[in-house]
């Protein structure tokens, strides 16, 4: 089994050391386009990682039995075969869900990271590690969005929140945050543009926070501010 | 002994066996998954339509199948379409009480915006819904009755109230309300929403008629 360390190690790996949005920068295609406000960047996180879990566990259980030449053919049919039937499973039996993520789910299929994670850990791992790694790698891709969205949402519309009643029903129209009253909305976040200066921004804060953390490793005594 | 090119094709053939089983299990996956979503699915799109068609077209206007009514129009530039599109004909006890138009407003600010209008016997409006637009996200989409209420104001206009020359935006003199920084946006719909109304005084007669002895069938006749 799993010790803790181990465990540990494959979050830290996941939501920092390895971060798909900022670190590896695998998957920007969707990550781009569906960032322009929370909710939205928020069930695309989820069903990614969903997706990733689920793949990544196919994956690694078949890894004894693919042949090395074949094994790029061979998941990236399992990876379709596992969101096609997700996607049809969904649409059928959880409808409300569906309406929610279901156009997110064959944006997927566009998701490098999805493929990245089976290939370069759930091909050489146990399986229950590899699904640990798929959630953490997920919970990542979250992460950023999340934070992308809200910076994007926020700029543009001053809002946070906005479109919660198309998940959790009519009833939640009210928990829309303006955080910014009278806010007359800043249109270029939310449009395309908006998405490559905020992911560069959020970059460039991990990477100024990266160094700044390496210089004072290196520094024998901590540098102040 | 084998030779190597021997090895080779043994590989390959085990290689390609692998993919094979692989290629196999996966269609398997797919269509036991697909034969028992599909029932469901298609009860779910089916549901899905008639809700948006009794959005356009009070329930209470009709009696018959709405779906089951459903015709396929040839292109026509009143509807501003370029493919053939569907109409659906709305009954009460057998007569003609409404129809519910696929209309494609072609001079949106990016791209065409399809169109629902539920028009009653009379040739008024009874409900617009936009279907699919590309407008511009916080300024032209406000079209969208999820995200503002503007598209209502159609309803219960017809070719008479108001006249023809005010089926325009406020802004030009008209008798829509257009929100300031996006007017090419309702201009484009209003145009639409009139020339449907145009195209509905044009084939009202066509309408009217009782529909075909074959269509009949999945009509309940209440009143013989």
């Amino acid at each position: 089994m799993m010790t803790m360390n181990e465990f540990r190690g494959l979050f830290h790996n996941g939501l920092i050391k390895q971060n798909t949005g900022l670190v590896q920068l695998l998957g920007l295609c969707p990550l781009l386009a569906i960032s322009n406000n929370v909710i939205n960047a928020l069930s695309l996180g989820l069903a990614t990682t969903m997706v990733m879990a689920a793949s990544s566990g196919a994956v690694s259980g078949v890894r004894n039995f693919v042949p090395n030449e074949i094994r790029i053919p061979v998941f990236v049919l399992i990876i379709a075969v596992l969101v096609t039937v997700i996607d049809l499973s969904m649409n059928a039996f959880v409808h409300p869900l569906y309406l929610v993520l279901g156009i997110f789910i064959p944006l997927i299929t566009t998701n490098c990271i999805v493929l990245a994670r089976a290939d370069a850990f759930a091909a050489k791992n146990h399986p229950l590690h590899s699904v640990v790694d798929a959630i953490a790698m997920g919970l990542g891709l979250t992460l950023v969005l999340i934070v992308l969205g809200a910076i994007r949402e926020l700029a543009g519309k001053g809002t946070l929140l906005s479109g919660i009643d198309l998940v959790f029903g009519e009833a939640a129209k009210g928990w829309v945050l303006h955080v910014l009253p009278n806010y007359h909305g800043f249109l270029l976040a939310i449009l395309p543009p908006g998405a490559f200066l905020g992911l560069g921004l959020l970059i460039a804060a991990n990477n100024w926070n990266k160094a700044r953390v390496a210089k004072r490793a290196r520094a024998a005594v901590p540098v102040a501010a | 002994m084998t030779s190597p090119i021997q090895a080779a094709l043994r590989n390959a053939l085990r290689t390609g066996v692998i993919l094979f089983v692989f290629a196999l299990i996966g269609t398997a996956m797919l269509a036991f998954t697909h034969n028992r979503t599909e029932p469901t699915i298609t009860r779910g799109q089916l549901a899905e339509k008639r809700a948006l068609l009794s959005q356009v077209l009070p329930a209470a206007l009709y009696d018959n199948d709405l779906l089951a009514s459903q015709q396929s129009v040839p292109p026509d530039d009143l509807l501003g379409t370029r493919q053939a599109s569907a109409l659906w004909l709305a009954r009460r006890d057998g007569t003609f009480s409404g129809v519910v138009l696929e209309a494609v407003a072609p001079d949106g600010y990016s791209g065409d915006i399809a169109l629902l209008i539920g028009i009653d016997a009379n040739g008024t409006v009874t409900g617009v819904r936009v279907t699919a637009h590309h407008e511009t996200p916080g300024l032209g989409d406000y079209i969208d009755r999820a995200k503002s209420a503007w598209i209502d104001q159609f309803t219960g206009k017809s070719l008479t109230a108001p006249e023809p020359k005010h089926w325009k935006v406020a802004k030009d003199g008209g008798a829509f309300d257009a929100r300031a920084g996006a007017t090419i946006t309702p201009r484009a719909v209003v145009k639409a929403v009139k020339s449907a109304l145009d195209y509905f005084a044009r084939h009202r007669a066509a309408f009217v008629v009782p529909p075909p002895a074959q269509e009949t069938e999945p009509v309940k006749e209440k009143s013989a």
